[in-house]
């Protein structure tokens, strides 16, 4: 628990070679990009999350530079950038899911409706139930279905009654469009369904605790096509109640669901713009080469 | 195309290669197995074959007149009459009625037949009843131990030593008539030690076993899992938790006599608690303990995934919550299978007993946890090294009713973690 999880520790260790060894393939150099510097419209009026000079660092390495954002309340907003960018890590900060990485730290302004999550005194429980989180891997408890809905609710009390947690448990399974598939077995062991019917189930525990953002780090990335677009058919449905914060490999994918697209490379924030502008007309040229397939 | 042909040839032969390592490989695997297999067979047939005879005891079935003018006995509820009264008596000549041959001048070779404490058998059965005096009963009394050994092991010279031709002759006499029976030794299962190997019995040892391993488990599970849980889950990571985390590992190194020795400085001689006592026996042993259901407590919670982990965080669980709700009942089985196989190691443990004093010669069955006890593995241990040839039997057999409490508890242990398992 205490050491780094394996998917972070190897993109730190990406990081430090591709900061070794520029990346060769790259028609540009890193001098192109300017740190704490983003082109595009980073920043927003109706702000959910407002993040200034952020930096993340583990140990000794600088895994985010300088890197400032406004997430607008009710928007899609896709990171995207290639493997070790430092998007998964910027992504973990929003919830303080860093915070059991011991030698991970977070410098810079980081708020949510104008209050410093990284404050002493915020409750890091109280965070996560506003901020909720799905993972790239289906990760259901080992539980019935019923259960896994039920246990957020359940531990924040948000439900006093049976059939209140009942209620709870059919709405969100029916957002995450998987009440018809399900009603009648919601006893049946959660890790029995499909992978893809494991992923809406996290989506449907998430939202079950109704929070005001949910962050999704390569929800689709371990499901099939089908599978894939049923959960980005249930982002477009979700994102008219919550602000989605979603990192995705796939550039068709974030054109797809996104409103927004933020586009990371090796730790800097390289552009932000509106998902149509970043695909059809980037303004910064590492964007270009990145979304065009010359390397990444 | 040659070359690809030489190719395929080099695969094919470099392939037989692998096969041929696989094969011996696997031919060293199942030697292995067979001579554990041996070992453990021959082990067992050893202890079988030695102790299955200490499971059977040799009666004398007697008709016995309770006459008063030979016991010198009027009055059966009189206490101080019961005190003095003859019980040999009655016993030598009813023995006496059944063997023909017998004369005045055998008495003392027809009585030595007779268990020494047969006498006191009678005793109490007729305090228990004192309308039996001035009848003849039907009643069976243990034979000597000489005899019992003697009968069990016919054929087997070393056995016989102990008696004379003549008593040899008696005792074959006797069998043939259904006077002198063997039947299942209910004495063995009932009662504590004995000098005399006939009355000795494991249920003293069983009962301080239980005693001593309830509070070993009491103790030793809750610390363990407890420290499991804090040295992996909440423990910071510093030169101080390294520290711990090697001396834990050393601990569960560390030769059980020397647990016997601390036991012996601190608990006894530091705290005053009595010797000889389960719940000084529990303390030492879950010292013993304490290491091994740590070590495989904090395995079990390591091989938790830590997606589990953050699924719970990324709700909005506690620490606690995470610990409580998902990574406890999933670590679990392992920790009960640990904790199982630490108990066990702890039911086998001789070596730190002896020094807290667990080794002294108890008759009574223990009452309590302050009541002095010993133990199955010790009093294997007393009864191995004792010369009569009839406790080497008892012995063996002591030794399989340890074996069988320890397949039962590893038994428990993977039924437990089945069970448990397929819960999840």
């Amino acid at each position: 628990m205490n050491s780094i999880p394996a998917n972070v520790a190897e993109k730190t260790l990406h990081d430090e070679n591709e900061q070794q060894i520029p990346v060769a393939e790259s028609p540009h150099s890193d001098a192109d990009i300017v740190e704490g510097k983003t082109v595009g419209t980073p920043f927003a009026d109706n702000a959910k999350f407002k993040l200034r000079d952020v930096e993340v660092f583990y140990g000794e390495t600088r895994a985010i530079k300088n890197v400032s954002l406004d997430i607008a309340s009710n928007e899609v907003i896709a990171f995207i950038g290639p493997s070790g960018c430092g998007k998964s890590t910027f992504l973990r900060c929003l919830n303080r899911m860093n915070d059991s990485i011991d030698i991970c730290r977070v410098k810079g302004t980081l708020e949510l409706d104008g209050q410093d999550i990284y404050d002493p005194r915020q409750d890091v429980v109280e965070l996560r139930a506003r901020v909720g989180m799905v993972f790239q891997k289906p990760n259901p408890f080992p539980k019935s279905i019923y259960d896994n809905v039920a246990y957020g609710p359940r531990i924040h009390g948000l439900a006093n009654r049976k059939s209140d947690l009942d209620d709870i448990v059919e709405s969100s399974l029916r957002k995450a469009g998987l009440w018809d598939e399900v009603k009648d077995r919601l006893d049946s062991t959660a890790t029995g369904m499909s992978g893809g019917q494991q992923q809406r189930l996290c989506i449907a525990r998430a939202i079950a605790v109704s929070p005001e953002v949910v962050l999704m780090d390569e929800p689709c990335s371990a499901l099939d096509p089908i599978a894939t677009a049923k959960v980005e058919e249930l982002i477009a449905e979700l994102s008219e109640s919550y602000t989605i914060v979603i990192v995705t490999h796939s550039m068709q994918q974030a054109a797809r669901v996104s409103h927004r697209t933020a586009y990371f490379h090796l730790g800097h924030l390289v552009e932000v713009n509106d998902t149509n502008t970043v695909f059809t007309s980037p303004e910064h040229q590492m964007t270009e080469s990145y979304i065009t397939g010359r390397f990444g | 195309m040659t070359k690809h042909r030489s190719q395929a040839e080099l695969v094919r032969q470099s392939l037989k290669k692998r096969y041929r390592k696989e094969k011996r490989f696997r031919a060293y695997g199942m030697l292995a197995i067979a001579i554990a297999l041996a070992a453990l067979l021959t082990l067992f047939s050893d202890i079988v074959g030695k102790g299955y005879s200490g499971f059977m005891k040799t009666s004398l079935n007697l008709e016995v007149s309770l006459d008063p003018q030979v016991m010198y006995l009027d009055d059966a509820t009189d206490k101080k009459q019961l005190r003095m009264a003859d019980f040999v008596e009655p016993l030598v000549q009813a023995l006496m009625k059944e063997i023909p041959g017998a004369t005045e001048a055998d008495r003392d070779a027809v009585r030595r037949l007779i268990n020494p404490y047969a006498s006191t058998d009678l005793q109490e059965a007729l305090t228990a009843n004192p309308q039996w005096l001035g009848t003849t009963r039907e009643m069976s009394f243990l034979a000597h131990t000489d005899v019992d050994v003697y009968v069990k092991h016919a054929g087997d010279k070393a056995y016989s030593i102990k008696l004379s031709p003549q008593q040899r002759e008696w005792v074959d006499q006797l069998q043939a008539k259904g006077v002198v029976d063997v039947s299942f030794n209910d004495v063995f299962f009932k009662g504590g030690d004995s000098r005399d190997p006939s009355r000795a019995g494991i249920w003293g040892a069983v009962v301080g076993s239980l005693l001593t391993m309830f509070v070993t488990l009491v103790l030793s599970f809750p610390i363990g899992v407890a420290a499991a849980i804090y040295l992996e889950e909440f423990a910071p990571q510093n030169k101080l938790t390294d520290f711990i985390e090697v001396n834990i590992n050393n601990l569960a190194a560390v030769p059980s006599i020397i647990f016997g020795l601390l036991g012996l400085a601190v608990f006894i001689n530091l705290f005053g608690m009595p010797r000889s006592v389960p719940v000084v026996g529990g303390l030492v042993l879950t010292l013993m303990t304490l290491p091994t259901i740590i070590i495989s407590s904090r395995a079990a919670i390591k091989s938790v995934p830590p997606s589990i982990r953050e699924a719970a965080a990324g709700i909005g669980a506690s620490k606690m919550q995470v610990v409580l709700h998902h990574v406890l009942p999933l670590a679990l089985p392992g920790m009960l299978t640990g904790s199982i196989i630490g108990m066990a190691q702890a039911l086998g443990e001789t070596a730190p007993l002896l020094l807290i004093g667990m080794v002294a010669f108890i008759v009574d069955v223990p009452d309590g946890f302050f009541d002095s006890a010993t133990v199955l593995p010790v009093q294997v241990f007393l009864w191995a090294g004792s010369p009569e040839l009839a406790f080497i039997e008892r012995a063996s057999a002591a030794i399989m009713v340890l074996l069988s409490f320890l397949i039962g508890m590893n038994a428990l242990a993977i039924w437990l973690r089945k069970r448990l398992e397929r819960r999840w």
